[in-house]
């Protein structure tokens, strides 16, 4: 039975001006229920397509429906309001560093509902129970290491219970013990709450092991898609250097310079 | 919880603001005299005003009795016609002189009241009969001079 | 083959009118901020606690050196002012002297320059990192208004700050002057209080140095939250952003000064 697709994204084209198109006609759809990764180098573009899907860049060309909304057709109230269901994950956390942690989860219920403060309490100690940080409610932001700090702001993300859960670079900068926190997180969070998830990234092996499709990006286009074995089996050269990790392929080790042996001869005669 | 703490503090703030702003107004400024009490406007007419301005004191006896109110140009008579606005506790002779006199060297001009004889008081819109124009310095440097140059003739 | 001295006075030209354009494109950008700060601070007063806690770290941290600075500039003016004063035997006028020159002028003047720099420096700061840190990002991914949530209480805290401390600075600074003319110099008490109360007045002096004062705090809590709003969001950026509001803010003050003077306090002698 086909699903109505959360995401669905078809042939969208983005650039911030005519000369620099970051995103060329990509086409991609998230099944409900699934976690969805978004892979490929720095620089992309697959930030820029979580953006377009948040509803932050308008894209240029082609057709973007979230959550059985077509975005181009919204105005920024309704955008607004789309929000409310989708929950996103910064990629150092973007902690309200002047709340304690409690502050923080229960931000969106107090901006949003009218809860009484016994309830939310109790609210924000499910939440960071979830992410097995419910002793730590007091502290505050600066006192947190990198890996709490994105717990707490994965915590925040879904207070409001969204359908949508966006992910930019969750897993980069922590120590593999925080690393396979995250990463169970997501994956059971997706599940138990029945969301969906998209996570960005460029940790191969984190990724693979939670994901249930991949889409893999070079230069603003899509060259790979596939279930994470699928893609382990690939015989593209793109993927196969990417999931390996080979230094030199599709993507060249060296940048565009002129040929060697004439750059130091013509160094030598100055 | 901190909370409270801040609104001490903002509060605090807020009060101290405002106990300045009281004791500008009052210490510093001139709310504390004058602006409620009951007044009567006279009028007087005078050759030259100096530099008399509008706010300036009445005085009499040297005791601040009123201000002007306002300084008006008589067309008819080419002289000004100063309006002055006196604390109705106080009560003037018909016949009450007013002079513009200067307080101090640098001082700014005010009126001086000098009370007369008569037994009939000042109402409300009369007009003072005697006046003393301000003394302007150069009419009394010219006037010296003329004086001199007059006694020297009759000297010779 | 054009030869290159028309090129370069083509190209700096070409610089000029751009970098004209922009800050006139920038002025207009500023201004629909203002409007939209202004149409969205309904937030701001119906849950006052935020406003509250910006007046606190605004206001309330500048009174040391609001205070401590009025102090000092109160003694000056005594000192100067009696130095000056004496020679033409008016040393009873110092009252007047001090208490109009900061009530009129320096009061809303200098505690402006000061606030520009601590609290105004310190809001572009705090508004430039949450946008560097993506917290204001998160904020618009929450549904929740950035300009409503943390803008519009950090504005209107700096307006409401202002004229109080333009008024204790004034009062601190009278009570300098007094510090050192009468109690230091000998000045005659009563003829320093007298004399002030008797030019001092309530509408024209007074109140017009609480509007000047509003005015300023106005135009230089603008500028703090623009700047801060629309710095880059890197460590430079917010760094270039904070110099920007001293250096625009202290500017526009004096400016405004000049042009509020001109129309409060001439009495129509300039025309």
């Amino acid at each position: 039975m086909a699903a109505t697709p959360i995401v669905e994204l078809d042939r969208v084209s983005f650039g911030y001006d005519a000369a620099r198109p970051v995103l060329h006609e990509v086409s991609l759809s998230i099944e409900p229920g699934s976690v969805v990764g978004i892979m490929g180098q720095s620089g992309c573009g697959k930030t820029t397509m979580l953006r377009i899907i948040a509803g932050w860049l308008k894209a240029g060309a082609g057709r973007s429906t979230v959550l059985g909304e077509d975005l181009a057709r919204l105005d920024d109230a309704q955008v607004f309001a789309l929000r409310r269901r989708m929950g996103m994950l910064f990629q150092f956390g973007a902690l309200f560093t002047d709340m304690t942690v409690f502050d923080n989860v229960a931000f969106q219920m107090r901006e949003h509902t009218t809860l009484p403060e016994e309830l939310l309490a109790d609210l924000v100690a499910m939440k960071l129970e979830a992410v097995g940080l419910r002793g730590a409610a007091q502290l505050m932001p600066s006192s947190l290491s990198g890996g709490m700090a994105r717990r707490v702001a994965l915590a925040r993300a879904i207070a409001l219970d969204p359908q949508l859960m966006l992910y930019d670079e969750p897993f980069t900068g922590l120590d593999p013990i925080s690393l396979g926190v995250i990463a169970r997180l997501i994956r059971t969070l997706n599940d138990s709450l029945g969301q969906t998830s998209i996570v960005v990234s460029h940790d191969v092996e984190e990724c693979f092991g939670i994901v249930d499709y991949v889409y893999f990006v070079s230069a603003g286009r899509i060259v790979a898609q596939g279930t994470p074995a699928e893609l382990r089996r690939s015989s593209d050269a793109f993927v196969h250097q990417f999931v390996s990790g080979a230094p030199d392929g599709p993507i060249p080790f060296h940048y565009p310079a002129p040929a060697y042996v004439a750059d130091l001869a013509g160094a030598g005669h100055g | 919880m901190r909370r409270s703490t801040i609104d001490i503090w903002v509060g605090a703030f807020v009060a101290a603001g405002f106990l300045g702003l009281l004791f500008l107004a009052l210490k510093v400024g001139n709310l504390a005299s004058f602006s409620t009490s009951q007044t009567y406007q006279i009028q007087a007419k005078f050759a030259n005003i100096g530099g008399l301005k509008v706010r300036a004191p009445i005085k009499s006896a040297g005791v601040v009795v009123g201000r002007v109110s306002d300084i008006k140009f008589d067309n008819e008579s080419y002289e000004a016609i100063v309006t002055f606005n006196v604390d109705a506790h106080y009560q003037f002779p018909r016949d009450t002189s007013a002079k513009i006199l200067t307080s101090g060297l640098l001082g700014e001009q005010y009126v001086g009241l000098e009370a007369g004889g008569d037994a009939a008081m000042l109402k409300a819109g009369d007009r003072l009969r005697l006046t003393q124009s301000a003394v302007v310095l150069e009419n009394l440097i010219s006037q010296f001079l003329f004086n001199k140059a007059a006694e020297g003739k009759d000297g010779k | 083959m054009a030869d290159p001295a028309p090129n370069g006075l083509v190209r700096s030209l070409e610089r000029l009118g751009n970098t004209a354009t922009s800050k006139i494109w920038r002025l207009g950008f500023a201004a629909r901020f203002f409007a939209y700060t202004l149409l969205h601070s309904g937030t701001a007063f119906r849950r006052f606690g935020l406003t509250i806690r910006e007046i606190y770290f605004a206001g309330v941290l500048s009174l040391i050196i609001i205070l401590v600075s009025g102090l000092f500039v109160g003694m000056v003016l005594g000192l100067q002012g009696y130095d000056t004063l004496q020679r033409y035997g008016s040393s009873e006028a110092l009252g007047i002297l001090v208490s109009l020159s900061l009530v009129r002028e320096l009061g809303p003047v200098v505690a402006g320059l000061l606030f520009a720099s601590r609290a105004g420096s310190a809001i572009t700061a705090e508004i430039g990192l949450m946008k560097a840190t993506e917290q204001i990002a998160a904020m618009e991914m929450m549904a929740v208004d950035p300009i409503a949530r943390v803008v519009a209480p950090r504005f209107w805290a700096g307006v409401i700050s202002m004229p109080l401390l333009a008024v204790l600075f004034s009062a601190m600074g009278i009570f300098g002057g007094y510090l050192v003319g009468v109690q230091l110099i000998g000045v005659d008490e009563g003829a320093f209080w007298s004399q002030m109360q008797a030019s001092v007045d309530v509408r024209e002096d007074i109140l017009n140095g609480v509007i000047k004062s509003i005015v300023f705090g106005i135009a230089v809590t603008w500028i703090a939250v623009f700047e801060g709003y629309d710095a880059v969001p890197t460590a430079e950026g917010v760094s270039g952003a904070t110099t920007r509001t001293v250096v625009t803010s202290s500017l526009a003050i004096l400016a405004l000064d000049f042009v509020l003077t001109a129309l409060m306090f001439t009495g129509g002698n300039v025309r």
